[in-house]
């Protein structure tokens, strides 16, 4: 009978937080929250958390579609931040200069954006993966296109700030706690929206074939899945939330050229966070990382928000870059 | 009436070629580190604005605000960007390329951020400007002493009048020759052969037992260095420093002269770079009938354009060889 190996508390306690790490993040998460419960008081925190829900559900809504598109099409879309900033354009064109009612002009961006998430990708996307190029050359096609979609919004409608025609003095008291009405809609609208999702992506057929095509593609096609159609579908998917994240955005703040690039990064690191290509570390990662974002600002001043954001992609790149969801592998 | 009409006096005007020619060149500079790490290394960096504006930033406030001789905070600028460039490099070089760009992104916008924010360090969204008039200290006194040097020089000659952009327009293009050739010279030597080693297969270069990661380190260190200087050129030209002139858009004017030029091709930058500047600047003298935001909308299009032309139909640029180019697997 072999010896059993001796190990000492401290490396059983990296071991099991290797294997769970979820867990671990979320023991680390819960003992930061009591800190700061600690330090600042439970109302101040549940305060600013529910701040944190309402930013969380636009990075989660954004996430979702972008490692998708990520997963399943190895394509790092730096366009994506700039399809929110088009969604929310097209809200204010449709609530604003049209004279719609919010909840239409809503609408009308998801559609808006889905469709020239799809138009992209029948005139540039499809064309270059027939062409067989490479990952840097698709990355900096991305920024290009980026770069093109937001001049074309600053040309037409200035670099301005304009807002939609949205409650934003209005606030909701339950608990002794108070929140804006628009927040508290774009909370509700963010989990009705992302349960939705999650129940999409694990029950229906098309939910399983886009897990499967983001798996591996070849062997999806094998399996007689149409690759070329799940791949449209993905991508009217992720541009309509993307459209929806960018009109929340553009709803809770303003709606300016920069809406989308601001928020990318963030949502970048609730992709990679979650693990690149899965949908349901995305949606968690991004809920844990709005959360995040807002409690920091009980300690660090508001405009240190996004650093915070770059702080917890790093600290994630060092410690498990194939995301907290994601299985042990090299990357 | 036009309303195209075009003045085409402009082109015939030496001022506006002064310009072209000093911006042209720090997107040279700025576009050779680029160069070092996708066209030799295979590392897609893209916070090149970031370590312009560590460069930058670091010889204003030096020299401003902790009143450092300015030869000293030159150098001192360098080492700055350097070490901030391993700081960045050390937790995403070892993995996958895509990671590495994103962080590197995240982190030139940090850095703008941060100058947005410390306001007491670098006085906040207005920057360091020495467009004010009086008696003041500014991090380019220095500099208008070397350049009026370089200008009663150029008078003895039997130039009768310079632009008052000559002297720097010299030594732009001096430190663009020099360090061109310096870099040729030094991706021509085993080290250089190692880079490309790591970029066309890393576990190959591995087994010889070469760490890839200390050469990719040592290649983000060498092109934050010099972003470093063409920050310091870019300060000099527009006599401030402030957050957006570092905004994540120019390092993709940089990557716009690097396709354009072409991977792997040091000589073609300079192409790249003059025939870029040329028709962003001329952008200035076309006469449209739209206010300032379309305008900068509008060269914030060309280079969107270009970037995705040349990536969809000319991936290694004018001068590019295509063997000497990995853009994935």
């Amino acid at each position: 009978m072999a010896a059993r190996p001796e190990y000492s508390p401290r490396e059983r306690l990296l071991g099991w937080s290797r294997d769970r790490p979820a867990l671990a993040a979320g023991a680390v998460l819960a003992l930061g929250v009591l800190a700061l419960v600690a330090a600042k008081g439970v109302h101040d925190v549940a305060q600013t958390a529910l701040y944190g829900l309402s930013l969380g559900s636009i990075y989660a809504l954004g996430a979702v579609g972008l490692t998708l598109v990520y997963g399943i099409l190895k394509l790092v879309n730096f366009a994506h931040g700039d399809l929110l900033t088009f969604g929310a354009y097209m809200a204010y064109l449709a609530n604003i200069s049209i004279g719609l009612p919010v909840a239409v002009a809503l609408l009308c961006a998801l559609i808006a954006t889905a469709a020239l998430a799809v138009l992209f990708e029948l005139t540039m996307w499809r064309p270059m993966r027939g062409k067989g190029a490479g990952l840097f050359q698709l990355m900096l096609m991305s920024i290009g296109l980026a770069f093109l979609i937001r001049s074309v919004v600053q040309f037409i409608w200035g670099g301005q700030v304009k807002e939609l025609d949205v409650d934003t003095t209005s606030t909701v008291q339950f608990l002794g706690l108070r929140i804006g009405e628009t927040e508290l809609v774009v909370i509700i609208i963010g989990f009705v929206v992302l349960s939705a999702i999650g129940l999409m992506l694990r029950l229906s057929t098309l939910g399983k074939q886009m897990r499967a095509v983001s798996d591996d593609l070849d062997l999806a096609e094998t399996a007689g899945i149409d690759t070329r159609r799940v791949i449209i579908l993905t991508w009217v998917f992720a541009g309509a939330l993307a459209g929806l994240a960018g009109v929340l955005a553009g709803a809770t703040q303003t709606v300016e050229p920069n809406l989308g690039f601001e928020l990318l990064l963030a949502i970048f690191a609730a992709v990679i966070l979650g693990g690149i290509g899965d949908a349901f570390g995305a949606l968690a990662a991004g809920i844990v990382l709005g959360l995040v974002i807002e409690l920091s600002t009980l300690v660090f001043d508001a405009q240190w928000k996004l650093v915070v954001g770059f702080v917890v992609l790093i600290l994630a790149l060092i410690i498990r870059p194939q995301g907290i969801f994601g299985k042990a592998k090299a990357i | 009436m036009l309303p195209f009409a075009l003045e085409f006096s402009a082109f015939t005007d030496a001022g506006f070629w002064v310009g072209v020619g000093v911006f042209a060149g720090t997107y040279v500079l700025l576009a050779l580190g680029l160069q070092l790490n996708v066209g030799f290394t295979g590392i897609s960096n893209f916070g090149q604005a970031g370590f312009m504006a560590v460069g930058a930033y670091t010889m204003g406030v030096l020299t401003v605000e902790s009143g450092f001789s300015f030869w000293l905070a030159l150098p001192l600028s360098i080492i700055a960007a350097m070490l901030f460039g391993i700081l960045v490099g050390l937790p995403s070089l070892r993995l996958r390329e895509d990671y590495f760009a994103i962080t590197t992104l995240a982190a030139a916008e940090v850095v703008r951020i941060s100058a947005r924010n410390l306001k007491d360090v670098t006085n906040g969204s207005e920057g360091l400007s020495c467009s004010q008039t009086g008696d003041f200290v500014c991090f380019d006194d220095t500099w208008r002493d070397v350049s009026d040097g370089i200008e009663s020089f150029l008078q003895s000659l039997g130039w009768s009048d310079p632009e008052s952009l000559i002297p720097l327009l010299l030594v732009v293009w001096g430190f663009v020759i020099v360090l061109t050739i310096v870099l040729k010279r030094i991706t021509d030597t085993p080290w250089g052969r190692v880079l490309r080693a790591v970029r066309e297969d890393e576990d190959a270069a591995r087994a010889l037992g070469k760490n890839p990661l200390v050469y990719k380190l040592q290649s983000l260190a060498i092109a934050a260095a010099i972003a470093a200087v063409a920050g310091w050129f870019l300060a000099f030209n527009i006599a401030s420093i402030a957050p957006t002139e570092f905004l994540p858009i120019f390092t993709f004017f940089a990557y716009a002269v690097l396709i354009l030029g072409g991977l792997a091709s040091y000589w073609g930058l300079i192409v790249g770079s003059a025939i870029l500047w040329t028709l962003l600047e001329a952008t200035r003298f076309i006469e449209l009938p739209i206010d300032a935001d379309q305008e900068a909308a509008l060269r914030y299009a060309i280079v969107g354009l270009v970037i995705i032309l040349l990536m969809a139909f000319r991936p290694q640029g004018m001068f590019g060889k295509r063997e000497e180019m990995v853009l994935g697997e």
